[in-house]
């Protein structure tokens, strides 16, 4: 196999932990790596949700109001629809929409980006606040980084912001 | 040895990411022949496919607009 000496990269930025627009991060991930492109997933604020390796509600963190923030949030399974949320009954109902649709769901979304070797890694910053441990978290998720060294990375990539 | 993908009934980006997967999983020199629809799947499958070096061999409509792509790694 024959691969470009200049691939192209992409790297996201996933602030938001919403459902849907996880669902739209990971779309444009797997179908970027499916056509040879080099991406990079960094998860920071209400994303680092997503990657937690309890994907219920769970009292991660060691004060109060991280305990309180983290159990509140929930993982994977508990992430929000950024709109008609109905106290989290709609993201159920359109997983349930995609399964009819022949529409890959989100976990088999972020299965299928982890098989792409899709490249996870997770903000420093926001750990720090939210008092997320990388131990509280999947074990695909690469490294821990701060801006600089996304930047670097992201030098000649596109960078989306969802 | 020749390997068979339906990806008619998926839609995007599964389409390309289960045909790019299926690949990953073969050696050079084996053949795949995927079952796919008109529109999207047909449009970026094979340029994705010759894109990462992989050749189409050929692209053949079939009933009820489908088309069977035959790639080899």
């Amino acid at each position: 196999m024959n691969i470009p000496a200049n691939k192209k990269k992409i790297s996201i930025v996933c602030f938001s932990g919403d459902f849907d627009k996880m669902v739209a991060a990971f779309t444009i991930a797997t179908g970027a790596a499916a056509t040879n492109r080099e991406v990079t997933l960094f998860f920071t604020f209400w994303g680092l949700n997503a990657l937690k390796k309890n994907k219920g509600r769970a009292a991660t963190g060691k004060s109060i109001l991280a305990k309180a923030f983290n159990f509140l949030m929930g993982g994977l399974n508990h992430l929000p629809l950024s709109r008609l949320n109905f106290f989290g009954a709609s993201s159920k109902l359109m997983t349930r929409m995609m399964k009819q649709h022949n529409v890959a769901t989100l976990p088999e979304l972020v299965e299928a980006a982890h098989a792409l070797g899709v490249r996870i890694v997770a903000c420093e910053m926001a750990m720090h606040i939210l008092e997320v441990e990388k131990s509280d978290m999947i074990e695909e998720v690469q490294d821990v980084v701060g801006v600089a060294t996304f930047l670097n990375d992201s030098e000649d990539a596109h960078i989306i912001f969802i | 040895m020749k390997h068979f993908l339906d990806i008619t009934n998926e839609t995007c980006p599964m389409t390309f990411v289960k045909v790019k997967l299926q690949l990953a999983k073969m050696s050079d020199g084996e053949q795949l022949e995927v079952l796919l629809n008109e529109g999207e799947p047909l449009e970026n499958v094979p340029r994705s496919c010759e894109e990462q070096g992989y050749k189409v061999l050929s692209n053949e409509p079939t009933d009820n607009n489908k088309h069977l792509l035959l790639i080899e790694k």
